[in-house]
């Protein structure tokens, strides 16, 4: 009897285990046309314009739009992209662009193009963030906070339409990095006629939700805290990228001058022919906030590629055959801001004495593990600005102790400090690194209470600075230093809400406009040394460090490259079971 | 028997009114604007915040406003997710039914594998293999859920890497949620790979199933074990031996319907299990159901889905468990003696 029973028994098991095995097969062909990605967050918005989150960028800017401009992700090079080349006055401030004729727009279920993309295209994108009387720049909050944080829409004197295929910018002053700027994530290219028409709806606001680009996929749907779901762009212009983007390297010193337009077309129309079929048809956004899911995901297939792999388990990642791990220095900073605006750390002597209360190097060991480099000024190494020598902060709770009292701040003063909710690669655990901040905040006989909301109210509530101090960071859109000295703490980006010190120092803003003055970069490259000089001493913010950027893909992913300017790219990235 | 219905329906009723005002009163108690807990909507400026007060009668006493809550709350107008900004029926209109969905298959399988083992051990009660099945089945009874679940998981999906651990189906295929259950979705669905979905979700449905499952299957397996043995013991099957029947007979006739009685209420006291271990295993799986959805809330401190969501799963519960009650009350009338309905 018992006999009978165990053979029921292993009957049983048997059954269970081969309904879970036969249920397994990820290698149909089915699986090889769509590309899931698992993202750490839900987008703001599906136009990058209008929010400067690297969620945001990530899902949209590379997958639903295209720039004037691109950077080559190996070089950093400024190269073509919908402008086919451009032309720069000999004063520096007009910029001739020439469009290219070839380029569809996406064709979905609540828009069909009727043409491709032209001029009024750029004027379009551009004039709405630009001209407050735009009928699309109230629309969405009317909130540019990346260009306004540069200050950029009242340096364009004008924007001009030469013909359909050719565009005048004119600046009013000098600045060395505008074409950087037309190159980042933010100044992708709408759809004038997408816009038109739903203004005649009078449903405006749709734009940002639905968007219409010229991409290499188009929107299909959004479940907040679910998925993004793109479709690939059957009509795409620049059939394989990757082959595009050399051909494209290759003719960038004439492209300066001008007239690659046919040469580029040509390399990209042979390439497109034989690689048609092999890219993917879908393209998945699989919203999974928690990085150890994530890791799980990428192991059992269920995810092709990952967003910020945490630092603990990069050696895991590392170990598994299946798995790449891909690695580049980043072009970031992570740091620890004081609401500069606030009693008492508008003052600069409590500022220090906090900023010295900390150990760095134990917040890099603990936080970033050995994957970040410590930071001094706002620049990391990658940077040709950067100062090796630059004044750092060292480790001094006596001294710290000192300055507080003198300060007139009593033991058992209690701050807040925000930790953002969100994995960033210039910092993978903002809560661990508030806790052991906290804990060297004790010692100094100042409690400190740590704050933390979803990343959407968290960012709302910080632009309002309800913050006493915050950790967070900045990865730059571009290789140009004024991509984190302006946006970080110029006064001009307290209202766009990059500037989380919420500082604004006259010296500051005189300095760093001053850089922008002049192409020569010694000069440039001396002054931004004074600029690290005068943050020391009144250290609105701590920097702390800057990290590595990682990202993890399974090996049947081809074609997925670094971008150290920004947001993730699917465009030419192939599936091959 | 329309006294039974009376009965219960009037303590479904009460139940529930009590259920309304303890969500309606988790408005007040929940910090942060009443306003804004109770319809979602952050007012941008004053004007719009009197439009709001009075179309939600704040300003009157709070006996009126209940009232008119109750009537948002049949209406269907459940108020919007802060985080979200989407109506919540249309956002619980989805979970609900994952969550249900994975309750039923988990309660279809202890049925199946349960009742019969339950029979078979209590049949031989006292022998080696009841032993076998009693000792596993307290085991099983055990685990806590959370764990098991992360057992599967580990086993399973990253050792072995047989099921994927995450959601109800593989994003790449877009089912059009029609009844909310996946597999019935996917039926009806004009998808060109419908096998290959079918079968992406049900290697989905798998582990999950199978950690909830086994619990449920644990204890149904005990409690028919124990329903079999006390049958076997009564007077009345001594008699049919002694007339001579043959054991099948004796089984078919005798044991097999009179065991089940029991049963019955006792399972209804096994659905609130269920029901919380799937909102359990929900969020290890990252199933979208009402589970983790609540725990997103919670996380996110989305107030007024908490206020709708606790709501909704505590209906839930009360209807199932009051049903099957009722049902149990209908096919066995010797419970007339229990004068009163009680959940």
């Amino acid at each position: 009897m018992l006999a009978s029973m165990l053979k029921r028994v292993a009957v049983c098991a048997l059954t269970a285990v081969c309904v879970v095995s036969c249920a397994k097969q990820n290698k149909q062909p089915f699986y090889s046309t769509g590309v899931v990605y698992c993202s750490e967050s839900n987008p703001v918005t599906f136009n990058p314009q209008l929010d400067t989150s690297s969620t945001t960028s990530d899902a949209t800017s590379h997958q639903l739009y295209d720039r004037l401009l691109d950077f080559d992700p190996d070089s950093g090079r400024i190269v073509p992209s919908l402008a086919s080349s451009w032309l720069v006055s000999d004063d520096g401030l007009t910029y001739a662009f020439q469009l290219r004729r070839d380029v569809e727009f996406h064709n979905t279920d609540y828009f069909t193009p009727s043409r491709n993309f032209n001029a009024s295209d750029v004027l379009f994108s551009i004039n709405r963030w630009r001209l407050p009387t735009h009928p699309f720049h109230n629309v969405s909050n009317g909130s540019y906070p990346y260009f306004e944080s540069l200050g950029l829409a009242d340096n364009i004197a004008n924007v001009e339409r030469v013909n359909g295929y050719r565009v005048e910018i004119t600046l009013k002053r000098r600045d060395s990095s505008f074409l950087a700027n037309l190159a980042t994530d933010f100044s992708v290219i709408l759809s004038q006629e997408y816009g038109s028409q739903l203004f005649k709806e009078g449903n405006p606001s749709q734009i940002d939700q639905l968007p219409v680009g010229t991409g290499p996929y188009k929107f299909e749907s959004f479940r907040k805290d679910s998925y993004i779901k793109y479709l690939h762009h059957e009509n795409y212009w620049r059939r394989d990228i990757n082959a595009g983007v050399n051909a494209l390297t290759e003719n960038i010193d004439e492209g300066i001058e001008g007239n690659t337009e046919d040469n580029t077309k040509d390399n990209n129309e042979e390439l497109g022919v034989a690689n048609a079929d092999t890219s993917v048809k879908q393209l998945i956004f699989d919203i999974t906030p928690r990085s150890s899911l994530r890791l799980a995901k990428l192991m059992t297939g269920e995810c092709d590629a990952t967003a910020f792999p945490a630092q603990t388990e990069l050696e895991v990642i590392r170990n598994r055959e299946d798995l790449t791990l891909a690695e580049k220095p980043g072009l970031n900073i992570g740091f620890w801001a004081f609401n500069t605006q606030r009693a008492p750390f508008d003052n600069p002597n409590v500022r220090r004495a906090l900023a010295i209360a900390i150990d760095k190097n134990t917040l890099l060991e603990a936080v970033y593990f050995d994957s970040a480099s410590r930071a001094k000024s706002l620049l990391p190494a990658a940077s040709w600005a950067y100062q090796n020598d630059a004044d750092d902060t060292a480790y001094n709770p006596v001294l710290a102790r000192r300055l507080l009292a003198e300060a007139g701040i009593e033991p058992g003063f209690s701050m807040t400090i925000w930790a953002m909710p969100v994995e960033r690669a210039y910092n993978p655990n903002a809560m661990k690194m508030a806790e052991l901040i906290q804990r060297y905040l004790r010692e100094v006989g100042v409690e400190a209470n740590i704050v933390t909301y979803d990343w959407k109210t968290f960012r709302r509530h910080l632009q309002e600075g309800l913050h006493d101090s915050v950790l967070i960071g900045w990865s730059a859109d571009n290789g140009d230093p004024d991509n984190f000295y302006r946006p970080l703490l110029s006064c001009g980006a307290i209202p766009s809400g990059t500037n989380r010190a919420m500082w604004c120092d006259k010296d500051y803003d005189r300095l760093i406009n001053e850089a922008l003055k002049t192409e020569d970069l010694d000069k440039r490259r001396a002054i931004y040394h004074q600029v690290n000089r005068l943050m020391f001493e009144r250290l609105p913010l701590v920097p702390i460090a800057h990290a590595y950027r990682y990202q993890a893909y399974r090996n049947e992913v081809k074609g997925m490259t670094i971008n150290p300017f920004g947001g993730v790219r699917f465009g030419g990235v192939e599936k091959v079971l | 028997m329309i006294r039974i219905l009376a009965r219960y329906s009037i303590l479904f009723v009460l139940t529930l009114l009590v259920l309304a005002v303890m969500s309606f009163s988790l408005a007040y108690l929940f910090p942060g604007d009443v306003l804004a807990n109770l319809t979602g909507i952050v007012p941008a400026n004053d004007e719009q915040r009197a439009a709001l007060e009075k179309q939600f009668r704040l300003d009157r006493s709070y006996l009126v406003q209940f009232f008119y809550y109750m009537g948002d709350l049949f209406s269907g107008e459940w108020g919007y997710s802060f985080t979200s900004g989407i109506p919540l029926r249309e956002e619980i209109g989805i979970a609900m039914p994952a969550t249900i969905e994975l309750a039923t298959y988990s309660m279809l399988m202890a049925l199946v594998i349960g009742i019969p083992l339950g029979y078979y051990a209590g049949m031989r009660c006292y022998s080696s293999s009841d032993y076998i099945i009693n000792t596993t089945s307290i085991t099983t009874y055990s685990f806590p859920v959370f764990w098991f679940a992360l057992l599967l998981i580990l086993v399973f999906s990253l050792q072995l890497d047989k099921a994927p651990l995450s959601g109800r189906i593989s994003l790449l295929f877009d089912v059009e949620p029609v009844s909310g259950f996946i597999l019935i979705d996917i039926l009806l669905s004009d998808l060109e790979n419908k096998r290959l979905a079918f079968k992406d979700a049900m290697s989905h449905l798998t582990l999950p199933t199978i950690a909830i499952g086994a619990i449920s299957t644990a204890s149904i397996v005990r409690i028919t074990r124990r329903s079999v043995i006390d049958a076997k013991n009564q007077p009345y099957i001594a008699a049919a031996m002694s007339r001579g029947l043959s054991g099948g007979q004796i089984f078919f006739r005798h044991i097999l319907r009179n065991a089940l009685l029991p049963i019955l209420p006792l399972m209804a006291i096994q659905i609130t299990t269920l029901i919380t271990n799937t909102m359990i295993v929900e969020t290890l799986f990252s199933w979208p159901g009402i589970g983790n959805w609540l725990i997103q809330a919670i996380y996110q401190r989305d107030y007024p889905a908490l206020r709708v969501g606790m709501l909704a799963v505590s209906s839930l519960v009360i209807m199932l468990t009051i049903t099957v009650d009722m049902f149990n009350r209908l096919i066995d009338p010797s419970r007339e003696k229990y004068e009163h309905a009680a959940i």
